[in-house]
Formats: structure tokens, sequence, C-alpha cells
């Protein structure tokens, strides 16, 4: 709802007083402590503040203070969602980054009051339409923060997984997976990507995924074990599954889930030796080696 | 018309598939392939897939086309250096390449080839020269 | 969600699938998936675009970057006026198929993409779409 162009104040104030609007502005902003001179520089704050109040002066030539999702208005929304994410990744707490937003009001009521002088209705009506307009974009510039805030987690858990289960080397031409803790789908693909990389990358033609660390194995953690073995087994290398409790054993069974063609072994030590085995070699003492 | 290249490394060939093949080089590479192991008298096929991003299921059944012509011709193939993306799409696809015997790189792949020769009790020959 | 760009590409000749499979890899790659993301989704765009080209007699494809939230993904969309397809559970049954093995190709990409939709119409053609998100 816009308010009759006799009564609102508000255009005028913008385009007059711009000045005084930011450095009271800015003068808010460090006396809530959400200016952060820490981590932005004062130059950099007013140029923000005055970039701010120049696009606001255009979108407010629309008339249009209640909608702010209009085309007039998405170069407010522009500066504000890039300035959200830089001060989330600057280290801002998200009601500092809103307060840059909400510190405006004060300046701009005390202009309206002298715009309006004794006018009570007009500067009412300017006080909860500018109240309402600056509340939405407040939220905006919160919205905005949560949102980066989200990628950076996203991206971080990543990481994580990536880092979180490494490929061992046994012995020439065997590598192992010992796995630690529950298995979600993402993990496991991760971690199953990986050492199919370790088996290119090392030439080990045996691998040994090892889950005696692993609590439980659901229907989709054991189909990810067994295309990870078919993968290996594309790629010319060859999987044993070892570390298989009863528990687990119970519930493969239960499952249903085809284990026929793979090397299953109750633990890491027999997998080894078989695949030692398998590359034509033994552990023998040193003193049985004839020379 | 483009073609790609096979070498002949004593009595194997050698082809290192390294362009994203359109579906009519496939099928001329699977009769270049088993012209040349009849001409050659071959023993064997190295086919060396690490420099391909995607394999289909087109290239799929050529390559197992390849390893079945060539054992009619008594020739043994061997595909080696899969990468492992294209393993676990191809595991996800539904192809498992049966009949398709594999290695993890030529190195290996010969050693297979080798050994299934000594098995047969030939001799080895070690000239290297490329076939056009 | 929104279309955050899109463009179309002719599936023609056996020179085309190449193409497609080019183009779908680089705008995975833009998109930010993963390597074995990116292979599932070109791998899928292979068999699609053969189809359309051997089973439809030539089509196109649509390639659309979407995002929705922080979630970013790829939409691929294979439309072509051949023949149609009669039965449309059969085709997507697994198993080889001989003759034009077109069964592999539709039930394979289904299970490489994370989004699978078909209509088909005898006599007057084929559309799929597939979105694998990052």
């Amino acid at each position: 709802m816009t308010t009759p162009a006799g009564g609102s104040r508000i255009t005028e104030v913008l385009n007059v007083q711009e000045n005084e609007l930011l450095q009271e502005w800015i003068a808010e902003q460090r006396q809530s402590g959400a200016a952060r001179p820490d981590l932005i520089a004062a130059t950099d704050l007013q140029d923000q503040g005055r970039e701010f109040l120049g696009l606001l002066r255009q979108a407010a030539q629309s008339g249009e203070f209640s909608n702010i999702n209009i085309p007039a208005w998405s170069g407010v929304r522009d500066l504000l969602t890039e300035l959200s994410r830089t001060r989330a990744r600057l280290g801002f707490a998200p009601s500092e980054v809103a307060t840059f937003v909400f510190s405006f009001k004060q300046p701009l009521f005390a202009a309206l009051q002298k715009a309006h002088a004794g006018d009570a209705v007009g500067f009412i009506d300017d006080i909860w339409t500018v109240t309402q307009m600056l509340d939405k974009l407040g939220l905006l510039t919160t919205e905005a923060y949560l949102k980066s805030r989200e990628e950076i987690i996203a991206r971080h858990q990543e990481e994580m997984m990536e880092l979180s289960t490494p490929v061992v080397q046994l012995w020439h031409g065997i590598v192992a997976l010992p796995i630690i803790g529950t298995l979600d789908s993402a993990r496991t693909q991760i971690v199953m990507e990986n050492l199919l990389q370790a088996i290119v990358d090392t030439g080990s033609e045996i691998a040994i995924i090892d889950i005696t660390g692993v609590p439980t194995v659901d229907t989709l953690v054991s189909q990810h074990l067994l295309k990870t073995v078919a993968a290996a087994r594309l790629m010319g290398a060859e999987c044993i599954i070892s570390g298989i409790r009863p528990q687990i054993a119970q519930t493969i069974v239960h499952l249903g889930v085809e284990l026929n063609d793979v090397i299953t072994k109750a633990t890491l030590a027999s997998a080894f030796a078989l695949a030692l085995q398998k590359r034509g070699m033994t552990v023998a003492k040193v003193s049985q080696i004839k020379s | 018309m483009e073609r790609i290249p096979i070498l002949r490394m004593g009595s194997f060939l050698l082809v290192t598939i390294q362009v994203d093949m359109h579906d009519r080089l496939a099928m001329t590479l699977q009769d270049d392939l088993t012209t040349k192991i009849v001409q050659t008298g071959a023993s064997g096929v190295l086919i060396d897939i690490s420099a391909l991003d995607i394999v289909d299921s087109f290239i799929g059944r050529m390559l197992g086309n390849i390893s079945a012509m060539s054992r009619v011709l008594d020739a043994e193939t061997v595909v080696v250096g899969m990468q492992p993306a294209v393993a676990i799409t191809l595991v996800e696809l539904g192809l498992s390449l049966p009949g398709v015997r594999t290695a993890l790189n030529v190195e290996k792949g010969m050693a297979i080839l080798r050994a299934t020769r000594t098995l047969l009790g030939e001799e080895e020959d070690d000239d290297v020269s490329p076939e056009e | 969600m929104s279309v955050r760009k899109s463009e179309t590409m002719p599936i023609r000749t056996q020179a085309d699938i190449v193409h497609v499979r080019q183009a779908v890899r680089t705008w995975s790659v833009d998109a930010g998936m993963r390597l074995v993301d990116q292979t599932k989704i070109v791998t899928a765009a292979s068999e699609l675009a053969r189809n359309t080209l051997e089973y439809g007699g030539g089509g196109e494809l649509l390639l659309e970057s979407l995002s929705e939230g922080i979630r970013v993904g790829l939409r691929l969309t294979f439309t072509d006026h051949g023949p149609g397809i009669p039965d449309l559970e059969l085709a997507l049954k697994d198993g080889w198929t001989s003759g034009s093995g077109m069964g592999m190709g539709l039930s394979g990409s289904k299970r490489l993409s994370n989004e699978f939709e078909i209509e088909s119409q005898v006599g007057i053609g084929t559309t799929v779409r597939i979105t694998r998100w990052k």
C-alpha cells in the first residue's frame, strides 16, 4: 500500500539529506557494535552505506515501498545479498549483518520527523511504511546470510568425508581399506571411490575392505559394497571383504544380499594371508629360508 | 577416413583409444582388429582405455564383441586402464562386460597375454612395429 | 526451482552424439559435479542421444542448468518425432535387448539419474527427461 503522494516525505528525505543520513547511520552502527572495525575498514563501511543509500533512492522513485520484489528494488536486493554473503565469510554474526539495515531506522525516523514538522498523521504513515520496508530488507539479509552458511557447511562436510577413511598399502599390490564408524550412503560412495582410485594409483590387484569397525550394515551399504567389488573387478582388481562379525553376517543373510562370488573373511589377518597367497607369496621365519 | 591406429608388438596387437569415438569409428576399429588378427596371426590383443572418460553400452558391446571375435580367432583380449568413475558407472548401468578380461594397466595386461602364450608353448618375439 | 541457463542441440548425426557428450561434460563440470556424477550423466546422455538418433530418427536435446536453494543440477530433455515406444513398461525393463539395444539405454539411464521421466506416443514421438543434482 503506497501512501498518498501529498503526504509522504520519504523520497524527498532520501534525495535531499543523503549525507546527513549516511553519517548518522554509520554512527548508529558503530554504537551498536555492528560496525566491526576489526573486520572491515571505515572507508569500506562508508562506501557500502553510500551505495545502499544511492540504490535505495533509486528504488524509492518507483513509489513502491511495500513490495520489495519488483525489478525497481533489484539493485537494493542484490547489494544486500552480496553484502550478507561477504560478511558471513568474514565472520560477522547474523545479528550484526541485520543491524546494518535496522540501524538505519533511527536516522531516517529523525529526518522524517523534521520533514513532516507538525503533520503527525503524515509522519506516522511514513514511519509505518519505512518500518515495514526496512524489516523486509533486514530479513532478506538474514536469509542470504543463512544460505551462505549452509553452503560453507555443506562444503566442509564433503571435505571431511573425503579425508575420513584413508587407504593403506599392506604390501606390493595389496591395499586395505579399514572402515571405522557408521556408513551413510554419501560417505560410503566417497570411501569406495577413494579405494578404486587407490587401486589405480598403486597398481594393486587386491583390495581388502575391512568392516570390523562398522557397527551395522544395512541394505544400502551392502549394495554399495557389492557395487565396489564389481567395479574393482571391471578394472582388473579383486576385493576381499573382511571383518564380518556374526551380527553382520546374520543381517546380510537376513536381507537376502547375494555374496556369491565375493570372497569374505572373518578377520583382516586371514584376508591378508589369502591376498599374499594369491600373489604367490607367503610369510616365513628367517631361519626357515634357505639361502 | 580416420582410424584408430593398431600397433604390433611381436605376436600381440596394441590399441590405445584416445579419442571420443563416434559409433562408426568404433565399428571400424572392431573390423580393423579382426582383420589384423588374421593378417598377423596375433595371439593377443591389448586395448588401452585409460584415456576414455566414458564407456557407454555401445562401446561396452564393442569391447565384448572384440573379445568374443578374437577368441574365435584363437587370440586373447585384455582391456586395460579402466578409470574408476567409468567402472562405477558401468556397474550402475548394469553392464558387466562378460567374457572381457581386464587388467589395471598395460604392463599387467601384457603379463596376462604372455602367460597365456607360455601356457600354449609359443616363442617370444619382441619386434615392435606399427601396422597401418 | 529456476532455470539458470538453457541451450538446444540437434541430434541428427553420429557426430552430434559426440557433441552431446562433450556439451553435457562441460555443463556438468560448470555445475561443480564430482567426477563420478559427471560420468554418470554424460553416459546417460550418450545412451539417450543414441536412442533419439537410432530409434527416434533424429531429434534434439534441451540442456538446462537448474538451481533450487543451494542445490544446483542439470536437466536434459531428449525429444524425437519418431515412431514412439509401444510398450513403455517393457522398454524400461532391465537386460540386453538385441537389435536396437534400446532397452539397456532407457533402464540404464534411469539408474544413472536422480530423476527420470518419459512420455511416448506411437506415431507421434518420444520425450525423455533426466535430471542429476550435484
